[in-house]
């Protein structure tokens, strides 16, 4: 009797994960099927922080719904905002001041950094090691510093507007940027001594997960995990927005498609990151932060596309005008949910253990995923 | 060959191990690197950037005069509904009609610091203030009227 508990007819059994789990990175539910302990078969089930922010923002006004979209992936709400702000700029047909594009650029790049510094505390942490989190946590709480004090909130800043940014910098922005960069550059050899160089991470990731380039592209998967795999797919190169045409930086690829190679990629990623800032930090021009635009802003009749690289992968925010103050319809192609969608993929025949390293390679958030 | 295969594995290990152990060490005996802030103990200390978004006010100076002119920009500024701002008639001795605000009425409760409403504020009435612990115990005390009882328009202001 007790072996029919929870079981399938194959005598495989069915756990949840989630959706409140230390593991599971906020309320992602897995239904896994196991036979033994391998994986059979992973399930996701999502809707439990469901806010129907698309719904929402059709009742808003362009200015309104940019606010909404901080809430959706928390820990690259810049670079969301900055989507949503060129694609009401493409409607509104405006010049965006240098000033206004190199602050936006330095934004997401520190966002970016801070981000890539979160996953990495947590990454570590699925895997049993807990010091790391708090090293992550130190320089971004420096980030997070740097942008109470410029844009007013650590988390959801909402500083992209439609014709530039809210409010100028800091007067001591460049000075704290430059302390940043000069700790963070000190204490990244010590995070690759700490985790990357690590045996017992090393043999927990490597050859875990593994997920072709022709699988990577037919499950639509992007950024760091796309990367991972071997297929170039940097928004911020093949279709450059604001500065980034002008800006010296590779685009981070590995082959090997595993748990590790991921890993790395977003490793390069935030050398990377540090490099644009570094060139953007001294040469901020002068000028106005912002464009002058209309009050009440009005997108002429149409559809309107633009996608941005987020910490994640592709963002995009596709919106339809009918001329009124309000969008008709707005669709936000959201970076977590495509990569969540290759998890079933990449964890069949893997060991329970190492579901756990998996999901973290992905960097999964999961407000980002329901929205 | 297995036996020297899994002995090297285990000095590995252990030198990785090691590694970690000497950055644990190092920060152990470095208290000079402690960056934790302790609150609430430092609550007379803790200094906010002014840019921190806590919560709406309006400034009133020495005089109980307030800069609200009472146009709603605000209120229609606002995502949310956060802001209800109730207009009122005020007579000037010439005997002419004036707009003027009555009740300015914040959620609290609903507001999401977006700051849109102090963009949109023509006259600089409002602004945001540092505050950040607002807990109580009745919801209803996070309805605020942010002009002050008896306060007026500043001259000039239109």
């Amino acid at each position: 009797m007790i072996e029919e508990l929870g079981t399938t007819e194959q005598g495989e059994l069915v756990i949840n994960i989630g959706p409140q789990h230390p593991a599971t990175h906020g309320v992602l539910h897995l239904v896994v099927t196991l036979n033994g302990e391998t994986i059979r078969k992973v399930e996701p089930h999502l809707g439990y922080i469901h806010r129907s922010i698309e719904k929402m923002c059709e009742s808003l006004s362009y200015r309104q719904f940019i606010y909404t979209t901080s809430r959706m992936d928390y820990l690259s709400s810049h670079i969301n905002n900055h989507a949503c702000a060129l694609c009401v700029e493409n409607g509104i047909q405006v010049e965006i001041p240098e000033r206004a594009q190199v602050i936006r650029v330095l934004m997401d790049e520190l966002t970016r950094i801070a981000s890539h510094l979160l996953w990495w505390g947590a990454m570590a942490m699925d895997v049993g090691a807990i010091t790391p989190f708090f090293y992550a946590f130190r320089e971004r709480e420096m980030i997070n510093d740097i942008m109470e004090e410029t844009c007013g909130a650590r988390l959801t800043m909402n500083y992209m507007v439609p014709g530039g940014v809210m409010m100028d910098i800091h007067p001591n922005f460049q000075r704290r940027v430059k302390e940043l960069l000069l700790q963070f550059k000190h204490k990244l050899p010590e995070y690759h001594e700490l985790v990357t160089d690590n045996v017992i991470f090393q043999s927990r990731t490597k050859g875990v997960g593994y997920l072709s380039a022709d699988d990577a592209v037919s499950y639509g998967t992007s950024g760091p995990t796309a990367r991972g795999s071997g297929v170039p797919c940097d928004i911020r190169k093949l279709y450059p927005y604001d500065v980034y045409s002008k800006l010296e930086f590779s685009e981070c690829l590995a082959k090997e498609g595993d748990t590790f190679a991921r890993y790395l990629v977003r490793m390069n990623e935030l050398e990377q990151s540090i490099r644009i800032v570094e060139q953007l930090i001294d040469n901020i021009p002068e000028g106005d932060f912002q464009a002058k635009t209309k009050a009440v802003l009005k997108l002429p009749k149409g559809e309107f596309y633009q996608r941005v690289e987020t910490a994640r992968g592709e963002f995009g925010v596709y919106m339809i005008s009918e001329g009124a103050m309000q969008p008709y319809r707005i669709k936000f192609r959201s970076p977590g949910f495509s990569n969540l969608s290759a998890l079933d993929h990449m964890a069949r025949g893997a060991k329970i253990g190492d579901l756990v390293a998996i999901m973290g390679s992905l960097d999964l958030v999961i407000p980002d995923i329901d929205r | 060959m297995f036996l020297v295969d899994y002995l090297k594995d285990i000095t590995g290990a252990i030198k990785s191990l090691l590694t970690g152990m000497r950055r644990t060490g190092y920060y152990f005996t470095h208290h000079k690197e402690i960056i934790t802030q302790q609150y609430p103990d430092n609550r007379d200390t803790l200094k906010l950037p002014e840019r921190f978004r806590g919560e709406v006010v309006m400034s009133h100076n020495e005089s109980n005069e307030h800069r609200c002119t009472g146009c709603t920009a605000c209120e229609l500024a606002c995502p949310n509904g956060t802001i209800k701002v109730v207009t009122k008639f005020d007579i000037s001795p010439e005997g002419k009609k004036k707009k003027a605000v009555d009740k300015f009425i914040y959620h609290l409760e609903l507001c999401t610091m977006c700051n849109l409403c102090i963009e949109a504020c023509p006259t600089d009435a409002i602004r945001m203030a540092q505050s950040f612990e607002h807990s109580v115990y009745d919801r209803a005390e996070l309805t605020k009227v942010l002009n002050k009882p008896g306060s007026k328009i500043e001259e000039g202001v239109e």
